[in-house]
């Protein structure tokens, strides 16, 4: 490394521009994000009115907002779950010397390429109780009355109607897992599998054994970026279904939207994108930490 | 019959049926990952009373482009506002990147890796929480509502992936050759220019992709930054259209997959590269 000082100046002043960028776009406007949250701004004219926490108690107190942390929590982990089990499947079987590889490849990922707009106008129509998959279903001779995303049934504090939510967007980022999880698959080295299968251990075993730990740091990035995803969720809802009935498919990041810019109640709206920001700081930064921690090593 | 039968007792038989078996596994998910598209393209062919009718799984019975012209008509001005923010954007983003991945690979100045950490939280922030500010700021310079506002936004946003992506994807450029070149003379920019750019194109073609399919498929600032709909992208279009009083199943899907068309072509074509940019927003490289 030949580095002159001289140079290594110009290198600073080269990224500064960015890194001032960067500090104003996103560190300074969360604070000024913050202080419009305990400020009394409603209406179009900004108004920062020093109001304590009002806005958050007010929020926590309401039950739209309660229903939305349930949602968020009860999406969350179905559609992390499915989107793991899925592209671990997907991945696992594709693994084994598939002929056609990249084609199968290719129709499990495409609908990472679409936005979630184009995703949730065509799930609606796929799960529309009239046309859609019902009649699918009653085809092929299983129950067909499903409400889908007009079901205001809840369960344990469960939205059944989020279940159309969660099937759409597992089936967008199922193949995301499935790409992560190959790349992973084939990282591991073939003797170690060979020499298992050689002192006899069956392929549940190995898979169970031998695979998954390895892939272990595979499944958490894969849990932290869909996580992420999930709980600023927020395209998806407004092509697909909006709040629902009763809230049955409402998100903060709706209710956020709406509040701020329908109700013009910019206090309120500005409360909720920073409890959005501290569920979302919350998975990340350890992550973000743990990261360079491993890299400076 | 029976010779058959033995065939699939014997060993190599039985490897055959489980073949077999994955191979109709993963057609049976290529179906159901494909469906969607399916009904899209036959939605999309039908004419209006076909599309109304509950025959949403079946073929068009006569092919009619009637949708698709309905929904060009209505969507040509939002694609081509989509194009006019999307490739200066995605230009601007990937310069940036390129830049700033290269002094973060190569230029490590003190506190240059917890700089980088503090930037790369801004890629995963949820952008509700900046929201306002930004449509308070965009007012107060004249870009509100304006193309211009939306194509700094996302400029802006973007640096943090794409300086991680051009920093990984740097980091594997030997310092030797850059040490070389120091040797002979070059300095920072010279190494830039001689060196690193004409190695750059496989990361850039990353970039360009990522960034062009998030920009594209960006909902959050457009709707919120561009009001007036002479400026809104397409993806503002699409969810407009759907939201309209009468719902035409077939202008609609139509129009889906006019919206879905350009981010599609690059995958289907440079899908190895759109991968890559997957692996890399993992943030490990």
């Amino acid at each position: 490394m030949i580095r002159s000082k001289r140079e290594l100046t110009k290198a600073v002043v080269i990224v500064s521009p960015s890194i001032v960028l960067v500090g104003v776009f996103v560190y300074g406007f969360i604070l000024w994000s913050l202080r419009t949250s305990v400020s009394a701004w409603e209406g179009i004219r900004p108004d920062y009115t020093f109001v304590g926490l009002r806005n958050y108690i007010n929020l926590f107190q309401s039950t739209r907002f309660q229903i939305d942390l349930w949602n968020t929590a009860y999406f969350t982990v179905f559609f992390i779950a499915l989107c793991i089990v899925l592209g671990f499947l997907l991945a696992f079987l594709i693994n084994r010397d598939v002929r056609g590889e990249g084609v199968f490849r290719t129709i499990y990922l495409f609908p990472m390429a679409l936005s979630f707009i184009v995703t949730g106008v065509v799930w609606r129509w796929m799960l529309n109780p009239t046309f859609g998959v019902n009649i699918l279903l009653a085809n092929l001779g299983l129950p067909s009355d499903w409400g889908w995303y007009t079901d205001p049934t809840r369960i344990a504090g469960f939205h059944v109607a989020l279940t159309s939510l969660i099937l759409a967007a597992s089936w967008q980022f199922a193949g995301y897992t499935m790409a992560i999880y190959l790349a992973g698959l084939r990282s591991i080295p073939h003797d170690v599998i060979e020499s298992a299968r050689m002192d006899g251990a069956s392929e549940v075993l190995i898979v169970r054994k031998v695979i998954l730990p390895m892939l272990r740091p595979i499944t958490l990035s894969a849990v932290i970026v869909l996580g992420h995803i999930s709980l600023k969720i927020f395209d998806l809802v407004m092509a697909m279904t909006g709040r629902g009935p009763r809230f049955a498919t409402d998100f903060p990041g709706v209710f956020m939207f709406e509040t701020t810019f329908t109700g013009n109640r910019y206090g309120e709206g500005a409360a909720i994108s920073i409890v959005m920001l501290l569920m979302v700081a919350l998975v990340i930064i350890p992550y973000l930490v743990h990261t360079f921690r491993k890299e400076d090593q | 019959m029976s010779s058959i039968v033995q065939t699939l007792k014997t060993e190599r038989g039985v490897a055959l049926q489980k073949r077999l078996v994955l191979y109709l596994i993963m057609a049976l998910f290529a179906a159901v990952f494909l469906a969607p598209l399916y009904v899209v393209l036959a939605t999309s062919l039908k004419t209006f009373q076909d599309a109304r009718l509950a025959a949403m799984w079946s073929l068009p019975p006569q092919v009619s482009f009637e949708a698709f012209v309905a929904a060009i008509q209505r969507l040509a001005p939002h694609l081509r506002n989509s194009f006019v923010l999307v490739i200066p954007a995605t230009l601007a983003s990937a310069a940036l990147g390129s830049i700033n991945g290269y002094v973060f690979s190569k230029w490590r100045f003190r506190g240059a890796n917890t700089i980088f950490a503090l930037m790369l939280f801004g890629m995963f922030i949820p952008y509700q929480s900046i929201l306002i500010p930004l449509v308070v700021f965009l007012r107060n310079i004249g870009l509100y509502g304006s193309l211009g506002g939306l194509i700094l936004t996302h400029v802006v946003y973007g640096i943090p992936i794409t300086t991680l992506m051009f920093r990984n994807f740097y980091a594997k450029i030997p310092e030797e050759l850059l040490d070389a070149g120091y040797m002979d003379g070059l300095e920072l920019f010279g190494a830039y220019r001689r060196i690193i750019v004409p190695l750059s194109a496989p990361g850039l073609v990353v970039v360009v992709i990522w960034q062009f399919t998030s920009i594209w498929n960006d909902f959050l600032f457009a709707v919120t930054i561009t009001q007036r709909p002479g400026v809104q992208p397409i993806t503002v279009a699409l969810q407009n259209l759907a939201g309209s009083q009468v719902i035409e199943w077939n202008v609609q899907m139509a129009g889906a997959l006019l919206a879905a068309l350009p981010t599609l072509v690059l995958y289907v074509i440079l899908g190895k590269y759109f991968v890559r940019g997957m692996l890399a927003g993992s943030v490990k490289g």
